[in-house]
């Protein structure tokens, strides 16, 4: 069974997603970065394949997925890292990147690449639903992969019943309409489009991205759905931890789910 | 027989589409459900056609280049754009667009520029409408198109400088998609050649395509006939070669020539021309011809000129060339600056340094002596007066 499947049907609530870009801060922290985020409990991994123009993210991602260029991370090398990862963990692993990236690849090498890496699942935020059912669909669900979709307070009812439909993993709810990297509080407005998604009641799993930033976020976005996304904020915590990644990544989740007192 | 229309989801063949992230897709969404009705509306199309003739101060001439025609033995035309207000071609799609983002009820307007001539014309827009204007233009084209940055300044649009990547026109394009995504009611984002996703490739050419609407007529009358036998056109994204060519694309008496930047040798490693060193993929929201590494990163181009330094060209284009119905030509630094020079010395115009490109590509080309050409004078080179400076003082002048 699909490790995400499994993880959403083992647990409904406080789903921790962590993203990290892969080759940052050092082209070899990714295998150690998903080591500790799995043992300081993260539920699941969302692993940034860093693309030169990120059209959906923020400069916090960008400045890492140039950095991770910089110290040679490509497509072979990441599958060979997640490759390692997996003779360590089984936590789902979901791969984020851009679609040219895949097309450049060449598709079905692309999937058949995650299968063998034990990848669960794909977002590619710049696929479009109809270009997807058309181009990639049936391939990625040959190699057991669940993609999912981002929906946001923009998209209507009737497209996020089409989007939900459409996606196999569990639904990117983007907390507001903004790129990553954000850090403002859950507002009125974002609580009046997370109630207009739950009346939708829809099958699939929801996790809250965007703008999640720490424990309080965290809490709260759990409040409304099955769990939430923490991109940016980790990636800024990783800035300059070259010899500690694993500390760090440790110290980070930590602090997201056992919050101190003070 | 070819056909140049795009299809319902905005492809023109396979190149095309709409490849954003869904936080776009409602400002996309917004503009495709409504900008073919609209641009249809006769009151619309009064207000569009009436500022281009009292604004922008159409027609443009086109003018018969004596000098130029003896000296290539060919009867050589050049579509005056650069005669526009503001100085180019930009300001006919920037006209169409504020008209668009008016009926949309936007209040805010944000642009990319690389020379800063659409930046230019999208200030100059946003200052006739009395809307907030934004460009956003890499840090490395601020400096070496100054004269534009202190006219955006001066027509009260605010300059803002892309600093990511090369920090040229690709870069500011992505910026400026950051902005829309972060402001997606208020906001329209005046895209200024025909790429990025569907409908901007097919609404850019649409109001572009006064060009070769003018063209015709113009030729009819000088010449009674209203074709040419090829169209020379320089290509970034590739707007004033989209209108240049439009009401042609399907008449295959007429040649298509797509001029590209070359920079400092096609295979120098900086260069800009896309259709010989790219390959099928997608940038800024379309499926075209782009460079990139092997593993689908988008290369950082180069060339001397600003509106040419870009790493992909328009889905309209890249379909055009990869069906042979449009042929590349590329043209060196070097040569595109002698070529400024040469026209400059030969008509009395000094053309922008993208234009030079279409101009330097004329000595690629062969004719026979009733030829017809017209080349697509799609700008003035004020802009471009320090580059044309440093050329005159340096050893590489010919003789």
């Amino acid at each position: 069974m699909n490790r995400l499947s499994a993880l959403f049907d083992r647990k409904e609530r406080d789903i921790l997603n962590v993203y990290f870009t892969a080759g940052y801060p050092a082209l070899d922290s990714t295998v150690p970065i998903i080591r500790n985020l799995a043992e300081a409990g993260a539920d699941l991994i969302e692993v940034g394949m860093p693309y030169s123009d990120p059209m959906a993210d923020g400069e916090t991602i960008q400045q890492s997925s140039m950095r991770a260029l910089q110290n040679g991370l490509t497509l072979d090398v990441l599958f060979r890292q997640l490759r390692e990862a997996r003779t360590h963990t089984e936590i789902p692993l979901v791969l984020m990147g851009y679609f040219n990236q895949v097309m450049q690849y060449g598709a079905e090498r692309f999937v058949m690449a995650c299968r063998e890496a034990g990848v669960d699942g794909l977002i590619l935020p710049d696929l479009p639903a109809y270009e997807y059912a058309r181009d990639f669909r049936e391939l990625a669900e040959s190699a057991g992969l669940e993609v999912s979709f981002l929906i946001t307070p923009m998209t209507t009812d009737d497209r996020i019943r089409e989007i939900a439909a459409s996606s196999s993993g569990f639904l990117y709810v983007v907390s507001s309409s903004s790129i990553t990297g954000g850090s403002s509080e859950i507002t009125d407005r974002q609580r009046a489009y997370f109630d207009r998604i739950a009346a939708l009641d829809l099958p699939n799993p929801k996790l809250i991205g965007f703008g999640i930033s720490d424990a309080a976020t965290f809490r709260t976005a759990c409040e409304y759905f099955n769990g939430a996304i923490i991109g940016s904020a980790f990636i800024r915590a990783l800035a300059g931890q070259e010899e500690r990644v694993g500390e760090a990544t440790q110290e980070f989740v930590r602090d997201i789910l056992e919050p101190s007192l003070t | 027989m070819i056909t140049t229309q795009i299809d319902e989801r905005g492809y023109y063949g396979r190149f095309g589409g709409a490849y954003i992230p869904e936080m776009l897709h409602a400002n996309v969404e917004e503009l495709r459900g409504n900008y073919v009705q609209m641009m249809g509306d006769p009151e619309f199309r009064r207000e569009f056609d009436l500022l281009l003739k009292d604004y922008v101060g159409r027609p443009s001439p086109l003018y018969y280049a004596d000098r130029l025609s003896k000296h290539y033995g060919a009867r050589i035309y050049l579509k005056r754009e650069d005669l526009n207000h503001t100085g180019a071609h930009k300001i006919n799609n920037t006209i169409g667009q504020i008209l668009l983002a008016e009926r949309l009820g936007k209040k805010r307007i944000i642009a990319e520029t690389g020379a800063g001539q659409h930046g230019v014309a999208t200030a100059t827009v946003c200052a006739l409408k009395g809307l907030q204007c934004i460009v956003y233009m890499g840090e490395v084209d601020i400096e070496r198109q100054a004269p534009n940055v202190a006219r955006m300044r001066m027509l009260g649009a605010e300059v803002r400088p892309a600093r990511s990547g090369s920090r040229t026109l690709k870069d500011a394009t992505n910026e400026a998609i950051r902005d829309w995504i972060n402001n997606p009611e208020d906001t329209h984002y005046i895209i200024g050649s025909v790429v990025g996703p569907h409908p901007y490739p097919d609404m850019v050419a649409r109001f572009q395509s006064i060009i070769s609407e003018e063209t015709k007529w113009q030729l009819q009358e000088k010449l009674g006939r209203d074709y040419p036998d090829a169209i020379v056109a320089c290509v970034g994204g590739g707007s004033n070669a989209a209108g240049a060519y439009y009401h042609y694309l399907n008449d295959e008496r007429v040649r298509l020539i797509a001029v590209e930047a070359a920079g400092l040798g096609v295979d120098s490693g900086e260069s800009a021309a896309t259709s010989q060193l790219g390959s099928e993929g997608i940038i800024h929201g379309s499926r075209t011809l782009l460079m990139q590494t092997a593993d689908g990163q988008i290369v950082e181009p180069y060339s001397i000129s600003a509106g040419l330094d870009y790493p992909g060209i328009g889905p309209l284009h890249a379909f055009l060339i990869d069906s042979a119905r449009a042929e590349a030509i590329s043209v060196t630094d070097d040569d595109a600056l002698a070529a400024a020079l040469f026209v400059a010395r030969q008509e009395g115009i000094i053309p922008a340094l993208e234009t030079a490109h279409a101009f330097a590509a004329l000595d690629q080309m062969k004719y026979g002596p009733e030829d017809v050409i017209v080349v697509c004078l799609s700008g003035r080179g004020d802009k471009d007066l320090a580059a044309f400076s440093a050329y005159l003082d340096s050893d590489a002048l010919p003789q």
